[in-house]
């Protein structure tokens, strides 16, 4: 794979990193205990703390960090026994304590190791260097009120893990493909809800551009982007913005850059004189965070199996592809509804590739047809074995199969119930195949002679024929063999 | 006029020998009388009155009912505005109780108001708030003295007995100092013992409420009330809490006292010196060994202190920006205009002077030089003390190195008025409780204190060598 990007001159890198801010699903704050419920009335989740009334103190949620310990194991990464909270210091309305309580020099959660896998069966790792704590702001609102900013607490003191990638990153699809990642690990761990709309998911992008094999370029940053596609597009931006003006003589400025999304453009928001000196220093209202190694143990030994876990289990289990399996445990939801699927019935885990086919081909586009997804699928897995049992076992073919599934998502029926009131069994009695074949040479003589004479792909006309007067529910293997039989024996 | 003790009110309030109302009522009138000193930021007679009803009709016992306390202005009090004498805080009205102050009215103590400080705790005389100075009650006509400070209007609630026992807060010696200053008993205990939650911080790794009353037993009913862990304040100790005064004990015979050699230091008024040697000779006399020890960091314990105090304030006081509550300008055209104008109007000189301070040794390039190199100096001081206490159960030193000095005397010279600390800042900066007790006179017949520090939770025994320095004095 060729990783570079032409320029008018010469081929660049992109060398990137990533910063992920993913909040930590727990329904208290890092801090207090108000809610972190999405979408409720501007300020109904505030408490004295989230408002940084005189005289409050944070208090450290536990939940929030077994929360990131266990994110910490599920990148592989190693567990600091001691952490300190530091603030961050700066001004901003929706900053209430004048500080952000953050992890500076000792976060809770060191270097660690995320893999991606590539559609070519390749895969390359993505060094962590670290993972830390720390409060979300509040949200200023610009767009109410024509001459005044409104500020919205609600979302003020809700943990955040921070996750800092090494710029191991070479292009924006890897970078698209290592946060998929990252969310696919955390929603397995059920310690990020993954969702990036509603912003509980979004990155900062560090991009330089260099010739191979020279140093690392200057870099500039892109802040708070919350979609893969943004993710990309402003890669592709910066860097062709960074190349032309290498290319023609310039220098990168070291700069904080905001994203456009309407216009796909980036543009500096500050430059490095005028970058904030955020004073860290331990915050003196919190002792430093310490984790035995027992407790350690504990939180590792209720972690949910992962998805790299998974897929070499799927490869080993079920003899499926790298690609197959990767894309099965790509989502948890996924991977649960194959496993459901698949131990509905004994017999299925021996046609596994036909049940990944059902789930991530037809079963996928009825439900993007339809704007849904697996959580909220009409078709139970459960249902859907038994359809694919009907096709395994022969009663009905792949074809009708794909008929009967779209009756299932629309009715709500099983596969059974369907197959049953409209008769779709597939014919397999010799002998009514055999009648029908005849009915079909007899009908058609100057086809048969041009068969016979080598045109052997008219064989299609004849099985095709034979299918519309049985309703496509003939065997198709049998009334292949059958008519090359009664052909045949023609010559 | 003679002062009634808490201890001795408890009793007659029991004994029906006073009511709740006729008590309050005397504090009420000398209130009222001595209104020229400028003790309280906020006092209201109406509030007092509606205290007292309604603990006449409560019939449960509770251990202070009916006594009437002073609490310094630092603490939030939902009954009562709070405004740590900020006018950044003018009008500021909590809608919740703080840890120490929520105690003393679960056990049935009447608050007669809040008491004035040095602006957000910061200064030695009372003289940065912004509602004005408060004068020591013992200034002679003409020749007004300052209480000391930050908790000078505490200190000078209780030498001018407008109440029976006040709240302080100590960061780094704002409860000793000005109870030095004004002749009475006040102690800050040890880091952890009492919550910090609700009184607005100043410096939140050196902050602590204390007590300031008549004598120390006093103190020592008055501290188990306010004292106790709290899972609100992660720096909040949980340890159990003895009966202080049931467990107070005079005899000192077999104890060693440690008198570290750093604390003599040149242009200390020789009253000072005197009256230290004089407790040491008392406590000699009671069977205490004298144990001559070192603390060989104290001399760098002042300028560690002006460095971590500023630098946790500067962070703590960013809080208030005109955003959300208290103080907002008038003047603003931009939210950068909103802070600058909210927080140049609203704070005062010293405060801005420490958040000065405090911003440079936080900044880059100075982190290391300045904080990073402080907080190892604080392990060091700490250390001393810890090896000091291997010899000795408890220290004895003088409270300040002057006694009351002419209000306004050192308000153009901060340097000047940040040595009042230099004796009671080492024991803030190690996480010691400490106590100062009235111990005789300089020659203008002004009160001067000696400060007794002791192991970190021992009060016990920091009450006990305080009883008996105060019953051989009196």
């Amino acid at each position: 794979m060729n990783d570079l990007i032409k320029g008018e001159k010469h081929d660049w890198e992109m060398v990137i990193g990533l910063e992920i801010h993913a909040q930590v699903k727990s329904n208290s704050k890092l801090f207090s205990s108000s809610s972190t419920k999405f979408g409720s009335s501007p300020n109904s989740q505030v408490s004295l703390v989230d408002a940084a009334m005189p005289g409050m103190l944070p208090v450290i949620n536990k939940y929030c960090v077994e929360q990131a310990v266990k994110t910490g194991v599920g990148l592989n990464a190693k567990i600091n026994n001691y952490s300190v909270f530091d603030r961050k210091n700066y001004f901003y309305a929706d900053l209430p304590q004048g500080y952000q309580i953050s992890q500076y020099k000792y976060p809770i959660v060191g270097e660690g190791i995320v893999t991606i896998d590539f559609k070519d069966g390749k895969s390359k790792d993505i060094r962590i260097v670290r993972l830390h704590l720390e409060q979300d702001a509040g949200k200023s609102l610009h767009d109410q009120n024509p001459s005044k900013t409104y500020v919205d607490l609600n979302r003020s003191g809700v943990a955040l893990m921070e996750i800092v990638s090494e710029p191991d990153i070479r292009t924006p699809d890897e970078a698209g493909m290592y946060i998929s990642k990252i969310r696919s690990i955390l929603m397995y761990l059920d310690t990020c809800d993954g969702n990036m709309q509603e912003g509980s998911l979004r990155a900062d992008v560090n991009i330089s551009v260099r010739k191979p094999g020279d140093e690392y370029g200057t870099r500039c940053e892109i802040k708070n982007l919350n979609s893969i596609k943004f993710i990309k597009q402003a890669i592709n931006y910066e860097a062709t913005r960074q190349i032309e003006i290498l290319e023609s003589g310039g220098s990168i400025e070291q700069n904080t850059m905001l994203f456009n999304t309407s216009t796909g453009k980036t543009r500096p928001m500050r430059n490095k004189e005028e970058a904030h000196d955020y004073r860290y220093f331990p915050d003196p209202d919190l002792l430093p965070l310490e984790i035995s190694q027992e407790e350690i143990g504990k939180i590792k030994s209720s972690i949910p199996e992962l998805p790299d876990e998974l897929k070499n289990k799927f490869i080993e289990t079920y003899r499926l592809s790298n690609y197959d399996a990767s894309v099965l445990t790509a989502e948890k939801q996924t991977s649960d509804y194959f496993n459901e699927t698949i131990n509905s019935d004994s017999e299925l885990p021996n046609h596994a590739k036909i049940v990944v086919n059902w789930i991530t081909s037809e079963l996928f586009s009825l439900l993007n047809k339809n704007n849904l997804d697996l959580n909220n699928s009409p078709v139970s897995p459960q249902n859907l074995g038994q359809l694919i049992k009907l096709i395994s076992t022969n009663e009905i073919s792949g074809k009708i199969a794909k008929d009967v599934l779209e009756d299932m998502f629309s009715s709500g029926k099983t596969a059974r119930q369907i197959v049953d009131e409209k008769g779709l069994q597939q014919v397999t009695d010799q002998g009514e195949i055999e009648k029908v074949i005849d009915e079909v040479i007899a009908e058609n003589p100057k086809m048969v002679e041009q068969y016979l004479a080598g045109k052997d792909k008219l064989l299609g006309f004849f099985v095709g024929q034979a299918m519309k007067l049985t309703k496509g529910k003939a065997n198709p293997k049998m009334l292949n063999e059958i008519l090359k039989q009664k052909l045949d024996k023609k010559n | 006029m003679s002062k009634l003790s808490l201890k001795q009110t408890l009793k007659d309030l029991d004994t029906k020998k006073i009511s709740i109302r006729e008590l309050n009522q005397d504090y009420l009138k000398r209130i009222k009388e001595k209104d020229n000193l400028n003790v309280f930021i906020h006092f209201s007679e109406e509030n007092v009155l509606k205290q007292i009803d309604n603990l006449e009709k409560d019939d449960s016992a509770k251990k202070l009912k009916g006594i009437p306390i002073a609490i310094k202005d630092l603490f939030c009090t939902k009954s009562m505005p709070t405004t740590a004498a900020s006018k950044i805080l003018e009008n500021f009205n909590p809608t919740y109780e703080s840890f120490v102050t929520q105690k003393l009215l679960d056990e049935g103590s009447i608050f007669v108001g809040k008491t004035n400080l040095d602006e957000f705790a910061m200064g030695s005389a009372t003289n940065t708030s912004f509602f004005g100075n408060t004068i020591n009650p013992l200034s002679k006509e003409n020749e007004p003295l300052a209480p000391g400070g930050s908790s000078g209007g505490s200190a000078a609630a209780v030498a001018a007995d407008l109440c029976l026992g006040a709240t302080g807060t100590d960061t780094g010696g704002s409860i000793r100092q000005p109870a030095s200053f004004c002749g009475v008993v006040g102690i800050k205990p040890t880091y952890g013992l009492c919550s910090r939650w609700g009184i607005a911080a100043f410096a939140s790794s050196l902050d602590q409420a204390g007590i300031f009353s008549h004598n120390v037993e006093d103190a020592s009913i008055l501290l188990q009330s306010i004292a106790g862990f709290d899972q609100r304040d992660s720096t909040s100790a949980k340890v159990d809490i003895p009966n202080y005064f049931e467990n107070l004990d005079d005899d000192l015979n077999g104890k060693t006292v440690g008198i570290p050699k750093e604390y003599s230091i040149d242009g200390t008024p020789m009253e000072i010196s005197q009256i230290w040697e004089d407790a040491i000779k008392v406590l000699e006399k009671k069977g205490v060994k004298i144990k001559n020890i070192t603390l060989p960091h104290t001399k760098y314990a002042l300028p560690t202190y002006y460095i971590i105090a500023p630098a946790e304030a500067s962070s703590n006081l960013a809080r208030y920006d005109g955003v959300k509550y208290g103080f907002r300008s008038d003047e603003i055209n931009s939210l950068d205009e909103m802070y600058e104008n909210t927080r140049a109007q609203g704070f005062g000189r010293e405060v801005k002077r420490r958040i000065l301070i405090g911003t440079y040794v936080l900044s880059a390039g100075y982190y290391d030089a300045y904080y990073l190199k402080a907080q190892k100096v604080r392990k060091l001081i700490a250390d001393d003390f810890n090896r000091a206490f291997k010899e000795c159960d408890f220290i004895v030193t003088p409270t300040a190195p002057s006694a009351a000095f002419p209000l306004n005397e050192k308000q153009n010279d901060p340097i000047k008025m940040y040595l009042n600390d230099v004796f009671t800042v080492p024991a803030s900066l190690a996480g010691l409780p400490g106590i100062s007790i009235p111990f005789g006179e300089d020659k203008n017949n002004l009160p001067l204190g000696i400060q007794i520090l002791g192991k970190h939770f021992d009060e016990q025994q920091v009450f006990n060598a305080a009883l008996s320095l105060e019953r051989s004095y009196e």
